[in-house]
């Protein structure tokens, strides 16, 4: 972009190292002394080409290729695959495997918000709660490892069920993990919600107000902490989420408003904490009986995908936000003919540009953070690219040395 | 900013939610033809069995812009994604909406799809209605190589600026698939060297 520079005004190439996470995005950003008079966003420096080779793989392979999009999001990702192939080819689901599903996609979602809130604690120089979350979050990865097999990528989906039950002898350390993070997660509040300086450094900054969070599609979190009423899980049935009374976790429930700025948008994080571990109960609580499986037999149901022609879309409420996959077949071959992913942070990218104009330049990484992106799954397809427009730059360390200063400055 | 006060009035006023059928109805009475199919898919989930309807439309090209116009008129959308098709002789953008949401249960996922001639494959922004189509308008430029009439901002926004001009990764022809085949290749003997 070749913008025309006043003398007062100058850009900041920030990037492509992400200064919040450790992902590759690059900003450029117009500075007016310290403050930010616009923001140009790029992309593409991790697009591994993920669906051009989803299309030559089949439906099964994908699965596994789908929980490589992303790191965190490891259970949403193939979910919103198989839901897709499920409705494009009408593959029942039995109950027992929906409420599995709730069961590993709540506690992936309580991982990605501690993760989330270490991360910001740490962005405004709040290291020791860092490690409290991460104390926190490590049991939650205890139990994805003692129900899944893996920490991480957990293997868990199959197109019309879930690979693992759920039985009767993991009851004892489940309800012992939920048990520890009730009490996590109320130190956690304490720590957030009635500390001082984090309400200095986050509350009117990085606003999103309720129009341009409508306007600009955001999702999850960032949205709903502007007030917009949008959760896939309250939204439309899927998986066993309808049968649970559960309602938006809007940051006016604690705090009676909706400002919409970073501090809304902790509440609405540490809120949703909450609310996954009730899900999590009365998912194990009122999990009937049945199979996990509608068709176990591998070969079988992959005939049957290879003679169906069709198209579905699957979503489902990420930790950020909104997924989407878009499968098609033609009915001749295995693979999917097209297969589009959108992950949640590719729909809070231009969100970004309303939150930071105005702030200032120590403010770039918790507002960036506030959203939290994830740039692997945004970013699907090749190569990399090289800053051309080199000013001069900001380390990802000063950006964080600029930050800790400010929050050291308010704290005196 | 007023601008943007009354689309939030507007907003309440249109607070009817209209079942699936009724949805069908209002663009087939507005568009007759133009329309070429409409199908409702309901799929039960879940112990009590709820469902979730999905609506596919297919709409000729003319109608477009006035498709999204009537659309925004009827409830605010949201925008998912933009999703396409390399269909051989044409280009079938498929736009995911989804509406209603904001109330217990009662999403539709709205979804349309508008084919392009391969020869002109050229379709209208909606960023002036929805402006948060911009990234994903951008991105079906840079993979599908449609062109977006109108759009705000042209740059590719995955593909690297090295990336040839004229080869668009979706596409599924035989020239499509040896470029590509070439640029990994390179790619490939690129890392050898080092």
């Amino acid at each position: 972009m070749s913008k025309e520079i006043t003398q007062t005004t100058y850009q900041v190439p920030i990037g492509p190292i992400h200064p919040a996470l450790k992902e590759p995005v690059m900003f450029k950003f117009d500075i007016d002394g310290e403050k930010i008079i616009d923001v140009d966003v790029e992309l593409g420096h991790v697009h591994r080409a993920i669906e051009w080779t989803g299309m030559r793989r089949n439906p099964i392979q994908i699965i596994y290729l789908a929980e490589r999009i992303c790191g965190i999001c490891s259970f949403v990702h193939p979910l919103a695959f198989c839901r897709a192939v499920e409705n494009a080819c009408e593959i029942d689901v039995p109950e027992r495997a929906d409420y599995i599903r709730v069961v590993h996609g709540e506690l992936e979602r309580i991982c990605s918000h501690l993760l989330w809130a270490g991360v910001a604690a740490h962005e405004i120089g709040f290291d020791t709660v860092l490690f409290l979350t991460w104390e926190i979050r490590e049991k939650a990865l205890d139990l994805t490892e003692y129900l899944t097999g893996n920490r991480v990528t957990k293997a868990i989906l199959t197109i019309g069920g879930v690979r693992r039950d759920i039985k009767e002898e993991h009851h004892a350390k489940i309800n012992e993990t939920l048990a520890f993070l009730k009490e996590g997660y109320k130190k956690l509040a304490h720590a957030f919600l009635d500390d001082k300086t984090v309400m200095m450094r986050s509350q009117g900054c990085g606003i999103l107000t309720y129009e341009d969070a409508l306007r600009l599609c955001a999702v999850g979190p960032t949205t709903r902490a502007s007030g917009v009423k949008k959760d896939v899980r309250v939204d439309q049935p899927y998986t066993a989420y309808s049968d649970f009374d559960i309602d938006y976790t809007t940051p006016d429930k604690l705090t009676g408003e909706v400002n919409g700025d970073v501090y809304d948008r902790i509440i609405t994080r540490l809120l949703e904490v909450k609310q996954s571990i009730e899900i999590m109960e009365k998912a194990i609580d009122q999990m009937p009986a049945g199979d996990i499986v509608s068709e176990p037999k591998i070969p079988k149901l992959l005939n049957y995908i290879k003679k169906t022609a069709g198209e579905g879309v699957g979503r489902d409420e990420a930790p950020r936000g909104e997924v989407i996959h878009y499968v098609k077949f033609d009915g001749e071959n295995e693979n999917p003919y097209t297969w589009k992913v959108r992950a949640s942070t590719y729909a809070n990218i231009l969100p970004w540009i309303p939150m930071l104009k105005g702030n200032q330049i120590a403010d770039i990484p918790i507002v960036a953070a506030s959203t939290d992106p994830c740039m692997s799954c945004t970013n699907r397809v090749a190569v990399v690219n090289n800053a051309n427009n080199k000013k001069y730059m900001l380390s990802k360390e000063q950006l964080h040395k600029l930050s800790i200063m400010k929050t050291r400055r308010l704290m005196r | 900013m007023s601008a943007k006060k009354t689309t939030k009035k507007k907003e309440e006023k249109k607070g009817e939610i209209l079942p699936p059928e009724e949805i069908v109805k209002y663009f087939k009475d507005e568009f007759k033809t133009k329309i070429k199919s409409a199908e409702i898919k309901r799929r039960a989930t879940g112990a009590k069995k709820k469902e979730f309807v999905n609506i596919w439309m297919r709409i000729d090209k003319s109608i477009f812009k006035d498709f999204i116009k009537h659309l925004c008129n009827l409830t605010y959308p949201h925008l998912a994604v933009v999703s396409g098709n390399d269909l051989g002789k044409t280009i079938e953008l498929v736009y995911n909406f989804s509406i209603y949401f904001g109330k217990h249960l009662q999403e539709i996922s709205l979804n349309v799809g508008v084919e392009l001639p391969r020869n002109k494959p050229e379709i209208e922004t909606i960023c002036d209605y929805i402006p948060g189509a911009l990234i994903t308008e951008r991105e079906k430029q840079e993979m599908l190589g449609i062109k977006v009439i109108g759009i705000p901002d042209s740059r590719r926004l995955f593909l690297p600026e090295d990336f040839p001009d004229n080869v668009y990764p979706w596409r599924k022809d035989e020239k499509t698939r040896k470029e590509i085949e070439k640029l990994y290749k390179n790619l490939h003997e690129g890392v050898k060297k080092k």
